[in-house]
Order: C-alpha cells, then sequence, then structure tokens
C-alpha cells in the first residue's frame, strides 16, 4: 500500500521548537513526531510513503534514510515548489500514488491518535466507496468542521459545517484518509484544499464515508496541544499497559504516565507524574518536582526546580528552586537561572533567563 | 504647670549626664504594619533575631554614661514588661523605665508631659530615638559633634534620592559648619535631599522651653497646615480634615518643634553615611532585617551563622531553630524559635517568624513568614527585590501597585507545591491555591 503524509511548511506554530528540529522531528512521546505515522503505516502495510513538504532540510532526508531500513518502507519527498493547500500535493504525488490500483492513505502530520489503519482499510474495501476520513469525537463542535451523515446511513456524508452555531453533529475531520486512486482526477495541480473542495465533490457522488476513531485523538501542531497531546498518549499506553512507561513501583513516580529514557538519570526524593516524558540523557537532579512536561533530550534539571505544564527544549538547563508552569516552552540551550520564575515564558532558542518571567511572554 | 528648675550646664563640675528616650507610639499607630502587627506590637517585632526596640536600646547601651531609659508611647504596660524586665537583667547599671501617655500627645508633647521624669537627676541633655527607625544608630558621633558644637541640639541626617526626599523631613544645613539653617516636614517640592532620621540629642535646658512656647503657640492661634512657604499660603488656615492629630494638645517634634529650631542657631546635624531605613510597613521589615544583619555580620557578631556552601551569610538561625543541612538558607534570612526547615528548601531576603515548619523543598524569598505557619513542600512563596536605595514598599505590576514583600500573617498555610506572589494574608489563612498580587482578608 501507499500514503501521503502531509506535512507542509517549517511548523511555526510550534516555535520555538521547530527553529532547531523541523517539526516532524521533534520528539513526542521520545520518538519523531513523524516516527509515530510512519511505523502506524508500515504496521498497516504500507510499503511507499510520500512525504508532502514545502522545503526539505537536510537534517530530515538524513533522518528518513535512517526510518526506510529500520521500517523496510521506501519514503520520498514531494517538494512542493508554492505552496499547493491540502489537495494539490496529492496530485503531486499521483506517479507513486496512482501507481495502481489500491487505496492510499493520508495523514496530516500533526495528528497524534491510536492511527487504527488497518481496521480503517477494512471498513474502506467494506464499503466500496471512494474515500474514508476518519472522524473523531469532540466536546465542542462549533469549533470545527463537523461531518453530517445521510438521514438513512450510519456511515454515509451528507455534508460538512464549518463550526456550525447550532448542533448538527460532534463529529470532526481527524486528519486521516483513505482514498482510491480515482480521486486523483479530481484534483488539479493548483493550490486547493481537500477539505473545501475535493471531499464536498466526492460527498455529491455519495463516495464519501466516516470511521470513528476510537480512543485518543490530538492534533498536537502546538505546545498547548503538544502537551495534552501528550498527556493523552500517556494514557493510552498506560491503558495498553505498554513496557514504553517507567513502572509505577519506582519510588519517584506519583500517579503514573511517566515515560523515562533509559539514559536519562533521576536525583533522590524527587515527585514525578503524572503525564511526563523525560528523554535520552536527560539529567533531573534531587528533590525536582515534575508534573505534565515534557523534557527533550539532553536537559538539566537542577536540585529542587518545580516544573509543569512546560515543554523544556533540548540542551536546555533548569536552575536550583526554578519554577516553570502554564504552557512555558524553552527552545534548544535556554538556560534558566537558579530562583526564577516562569510563566507562559516561551524562550528562543540559547537565551539566558536571569529575571521572572512573570506573564505569557516570548523572550527572544 | 510645673515651672521649670533647669539646671545649669555642667553642672557639680562633674562629667555631664546624658538620658535617652525611645519613642514606642502605641497600637493605633501601627496599622500600616498589619498584617504582624495584628498579632505583636510593633516595636517588639523581631528582625535580625532582635526586637526593633532592642536595636534602639542596644545602641544606646553602647554608650557608658546613659544609665537612664526612658520608653514613652501608649501602648498598655503590659506589652513592654518581658522586654524591660530582660534588659535590665543584661545591663544591671541601666534603669530602664515605660511611661505610659494615655493619649496620644505627639512626639514633642509626650516628651514635656514626663518632663519631671526626665529631667530628674538634673541630666545635662538627652538622646531621643523613634522607634520605628533602622540604622547604625551613631550616637557616639552625635554626642562628641554636640560638645564640640557646644549644640542644643544634634539630628541625625541622611541623604535620599531627591524625589523620595519630600516623603521625610527635610534638612538645609551649612555644609560647612553643620548648622541647620531650615527644617521642613514633607515639603511640597524639593528643598534638600538631606532627611531627618528621626535620632535626636537635645539640652535639656532648651529643649522643653521649646516645647512650651510651641504649645503656648498653638492655643493661640491654629495649626499650619505647613509652615509658610509661598506655595501653601491658600491653605493656611485649612486643618486637614479627619485627623485626629489636630488636636492642639499634640504637638510633634517634626512639625512644631524642629522647625523653630532651626532660627537657634546652636542645632546641628550629623550626616550619617551608614544605612538607614525606617520601618513603617510590614513589607519595611525584610529590608530592615537585611541592613541589621549586614551590621552584624561586618561586626563579625558570634549569633550568626557559620558560613558554608549552604549558608550564605548573613543569616541569622535561633538556636533552638531545626534546619535540614541541605536547605540553602542567605543571604539576609533570620529564622526564628522553634522553626523546623525541611530538605532541599530554599530561603533568602525573609524572616520566618516563630514556630513556622516549612517543608523539604519549598522556596521563600523576598517575604516574612508569620508565626506558626506551615509552607508545604515544592510550595514557593515570593516577593519582588526592591532596590537598596529604594524607600518604598510597593511595587507597580500591571499598572496597579502591589506590595513588593509577600507577608502571610500569624498561622496561615501555604498548600504543596502552591505558589504565592506578591500577597499579604491576614492571620489563620490556607492558601490552597496560586495566588498573586492580591490582600487575602
Amino acid at each position: 500500500m501507499k500514503a501521503l503524509i502531509l506535512v507542509g511548511g517549517f511548523g511555526t506554530r510550534l516555535r520555538p521548537l521547530t527553529l532547531t528540529l523541523p517539526k516532524p522531528l521533534v520528539e513526542f512521546g521520545n520518538r519523531p513526531m513523524i516516527l509515530h505515522q510512519i511505523e502506524a503505516l508500515a504496521n498497516a502495510g504500507v510499503t511507499d510513503i510520500v512525504l508532502a513538504v514545502n522545503y526539505r532540510p537536510e537534517i530530515m532526508t538524513a533522518a528518513l534514510k535512517k526510518y526506510e531500513k529500520e521500517y523496510n518502507v521506501k519514503i520520498e519527498f514531494s517538494v512542493e515548489t508554492e505552496p499547493l493547500g491540502t489537495a494539490g500535493p496529492l496530485k503531486l504525488a499521483e506517479k507513486i500514488l496512482g501507481k495502481d490500483d489500491a487505496p492510499f492513505f493520508v495523514l496530516n502530520s500533526d495528528v497524534i491518535c491510536d492511527f487504527p489503519l488497518k481496521e480503517m482499510a477494512a471498513f474502506h474495501k467494506a464499503h466500496g466507496g471512494e474515500g474514508t476520513i476518519a472522524v473523531t469525537k469532540v466536546e465542542e463542535p462549533s469549533k470545527y468542521g463537523v461531518i453530517v451523515h445521510k438521514p438513512d446511513h450510519p456511515s454515509r456524508i451528507d455534508r460538512f459545517v464549518e463550526k456550525p452555531i447550532e448542533f448538527v453533529g460532534n463529529r470532526i475531520n481527524a486528519g486521516i484518509y483513505i482514498l482510491n486512486p480515482t480521486v486523483l482526477n479530481r484534483i488539479e495541480l493548483r493550490p486547493t484544499s481537500i477539505e473545501q473542495e475535493t471531499f464536498p465533490a466526492i460527498v455529491k457522488d455519495g463516495g464519501l464515508h466516516s470511521f470513528d476513531l476510537e480512543g485518543f485523538w490530538m492534533d498536537v501542531g502546538q505546545p498547548k496541544d503538544f502537551l495534552t497531546g501528550t498527556c493523552l498518549y500517556l494514557s493510552f499506553l498506560t491503558k495498553k499497559g505498554s513496557k514504553k512507561l517507567t513502572p509505577t513501583s519506582e519510588p519517584f513516580v506519583h500517579g503514573g504516565n511517566v515515560m523515562i529514557d533509559p539514559t536519562a538519570t533521576i536525583g533522590k526524593n524527587c515527585k514525578i507524574g503524572p503525564n511526563v516524558t523525560i528523554g535520552p540523557n536527560v539529567v533531573v537532579g534531587d528533590g525536582v518536582r515534575l508534573q505534565r512536561c515534557v523534557l527533550l533530550a539532553g536537559t538539566k534539571v537542577k536540585e529542587h526546580a518545580w516544573i509543569k505544564s512546560t515543554i523544556v527544549g533540548w540542551n536546555s538547563t533548569v536552575g536550583r528552586w526554578a519554577r516553570l508552569e502554564n504552557v512555558s516552552v524553552l527552545g534548544d540551550d535556554v538556560t534558566v537561572g537558579d530562583e526564577i520564575y516562569c510563566n507562559g515564558a516561551s524562550v528562543l532558542p540559547h537565551k539566558s533567563i536571569k529575571a521572572n518571567v512573570e506573564a505569557p511572554s516570548i523572550i527572544m | 504647670m510645673a515651672t521649670l528648675q533647669v539646671p545649669l550646664r555642667g553642672h557639680a563640675g562633674g562629667a555631664p549626664t546624658t538620658k535617652a528616650v525611645i519613642l514606642v507610639g502605641g497600637p493605633s499607630r501601627g496599622t500600616r504594619f498589619r498584617p504582624l502587627s495584628l498579632d505583636l506590637p510593633k516595636p517588639l517585632f523581631e528582625v535580625a533575631g532582635h526586637s526593633i526596640i532592642d536595636h534602639c536600646f542596644s545602641a544606646i547601651t553602647k554608650i557608658p554614661e546613659i544609665q537612664e531609659v526612658f520608653i514613652i508611647g501608649y501602648y498598655d504596660e503590659t506589652v513592654f514588661r518581658d522586654f524591660i524586665k530582660d534588659a535590665a537583667r543584661d545591663h544591671p547599671h541601666i534603669t530602664i523605665k515605660y511611661l505610659r501617655e494615655y493619649q496620644a500627645l505627639g512626639t514633642a508633647g509626650g516628651l514635656y508631659h514626663f518632663r519631671d521624669a526626665i529631667l530628674k537627676g538634673r541630666p545635662d541633655r538627652f538622646f531621643v530615638l523613634n522607634a520605628d527607625v533602622c540604622c547604625s544608630f551613631p550616637l557616639q558621633s552625635m554626642l562628641r559633634l554636640f560638645e564640640e558644637k557646644d549644640a542644643e541640639a544634634v539630628i541625625l541626617g541622611t541623604r535620599v534620592p531627591d524625589e523620595a526626599a519630600t516623603n521625610f523631613g527635610c534638612i538645609v544645613s551649612d555644609a560647612h559648619s553643620k548648622r541647620v539653617l531650615h527644617y521642613v516636614e514633607k515639603p511640597e517640592s524639593r528643598i534638600s535631599n538631606l532627611i531627618n532620621c528621626g535620632v535626636y540629642l537635645f539640652a535639656t535646658e532648651t529643649i522643653f522651653p521649646s516645647i512650651r512656647s510651641a504649645m503656648k503657640r498653638r492655643a493661640d492661634r491654629p495649626r499650619l497646615v505647613s509652615y509658610p512657604s509661598s506655595d501653601a499660603l491658600d491653605s493656611y488656615h485649612v486643618p486637614r480634615s479627619g485627623d485626629e492629630e489636630e488636636k492642639t494638645e499634640v504637638i510633634r517634634l517634626e512639625q512644631d518643634i524642629l522647625s523653630d529650631l532651626a532660627d537657634n542657631r546652636q542645632f546641628f546635624v550629623l550626616e550619617t553615611k551608614d544605612f538607614w531605613r525606617q520601618i513603617k510597613t510590614a513589607g519595611s521589615a525584610v529590608p530592615a532585617n537585611a541592613l541589621y544583619l549586614m551590621k552584624a555580620w561586618q561586626s563579625q557578631s558570634e549569633e550568626l551563622a557559620k558560613p558554608s556552601a549552604n549558608i550564605l551569610p548573613p543569616v541569622f538561625i535561633h538556636p533552638t531553630a531545626t534546619v535540614d543541612p541541605t536547605a540553602k538558607l542567605g543571604p539576609n534570612v533570620s529564622i526564628g524559635p522553634r522553626v523546623t526547615i525541611g530538605a532541599g528548601v530554599r530561603i533568602k531576603e525573609a524572616i520566618v517568624l516563630e514556630d513556622v515548619e516549612v517543608r523539604h523543598d519549598a522556596c521563600i524569598l523576598y517575604s516574612i513568614i508569620g508565626w506558626s505557619s506551615r509552607i508545604g513542600a515544592w510550595a514557593r512563596v515570593e516577593g519582588t527585590p526592591t532596590p537598596v536605595r529604594e524607600h518604598s514598599t510597593s511595587v507597580v505590576k500591571n499598572g496597579v501597585k502591589v506590595q513588593s514583600i509577600t507577608i502571610l500573617g500569624k498561622e496561615c498555610s501555604v498548600g504543596d507545591e502552591v505558589r504565592v506572589q506578591n500577597c499579604v494574608c491576614l492571620p489563620f489563612k490556607d492558601l490552597r491555591r496560586d495566588v498573586a498580587n492580591e490582600v487575602i482578608m
């Protein structure tokens, strides 16, 4: 099978992290974001993956070469010379996606979930339509585009309602599709939107179905959601009894959902959790309190620091008795001084923070 | 009214005799020291291991010729009983008496009311120390200037930034002779940045007649709002409404006497280059604590904790306090009796009062933790640092004036991991959620 991952641009919404690494390589749950998708696709029997990007950093090429070997898949870049929206890239990759009659997957690179791709492919085959959209239930549908089904059918889509004022349903597009190659004939090579142009056209012909995603789903394209997505992902791993998590029998683990890379070291009398990921070579000092946070590779958290709802970027240092909270994001190689307080500080790489950041702000 | 039998100076051919008066005010004057003064009279509040009044008193004990000290105020007699008992025990050659005013008479009015006690034994001169100042009290230097100039009054002065000067009594002096040429209390415009420190040395033979003539003047005509500079003429006869001090019997040294003395050619100022702060608001106890600790450190006081990797001097730890060796304290920290400090705690620029418990990994910066309060694990209690020369204890954040020092009253508790910033918290409150820039009733 084949698949296309929509990566797009520079990932500005995830700055300051994406000033250092392209978004697909930023670690989510201690693995590059794109690996979650590549692994799910490989497990579903996909052998050809197209990465739709509008820039191609060297570092990505090198990383993906490694993944090709690891998962025994072929990964190709499809580079847009001008942004083509969400449908254009499919047309651009027509040679690969349309090389046979088998349907192909399309994944949004910001989306994290359980990726039940096999089930989705089986469902798609069973209904025989042109396309299938994975949908997820949300509490507040008014913020999204909502899917409305045909009255007499549980999965056939009738229409899309963008940001409905009145309740019409609570299922939204989860950014994961499986489409027949015939869909490519509906797309022109120009900037065009799959959601606004291609899908309504398939709906008109009654060929688009929805597939309910069970379990967690999150668009992790910005720091706040990245943290929420991490919580959902770790909870999912706990439910599965995953070996990737640190056992709750460890004395420092509090409330579970803690993932610690084996190369990280944890000091004495720490209290860690719930919902914490700690990357490779991280050093956590004595008496540190961590909750709902992500420590990326090589960070150093000194003694007695307190960190909550924060992403600590690679190789950053957090001082003794420092306190970080409220979606603070430290870029690469940031130093937060001893006893410093950061409330929603978004800190660009290589900065040193020597005074409190008392209200959410960007430290250039 | 008793007639004054004023002795001649240098009487009986012996060495001149000197007494001292500490003015402590009363409970209704200490409102700005709330919430701490809700549980303890301000003069008894401890900074750097000693009560505020004790810092004044120990400066007085450094002058060997002083054998009699009066505390004048309108607190209940019982308030100073223990202090006087302890002071008398430690200094058996000094007589200490509390003289209670039954109504606020003003700083000069109080002195005059108790003139018989002060004049008994015919002292040549006496010091007057306001208990709400924190300074090095260079009394010996004041005496020297007094004698050198054959003065009738010496006032202690200090320089403050120009913009702060109008909040204080301003002194215009002759730089060479040190003579006071002019004195104005809290002027509207800039007059001088040399200000009144609230420490005086008076010749007994001139100060009481000055007070008496001020009282007579006040009986003859209404109180001036400020001394007649051209700017103030408009408000010449308008008493400030609602100000209870406007009663004629209230005679204050600052407003009513010093300006008159400036006309006297024998009024001099000793300008101190040492530290000086007022202790008005509760928050000002933190800089006062720092200054007295620094003074103790510079004089190599044995009372201070020994410096180490985790003790950044100066730090005072009461002998009955328990501090975990992994806790890092200082600079400018006072830890009171029976306080318990847990592992990995950080305390800087703070006063921790009696019986407080601070749990592990908590962080306390620029704060006062009230008696028997409890600070949770990983809690953070934090104020804002203010510049050393700053005399204000508030800061402006997002356009709102807030207390720079965080103050917890008696028996407050801060939950584990809770953050309290720039707050003043009245006694007996439980803080379970993060709070900032608030007064918590």
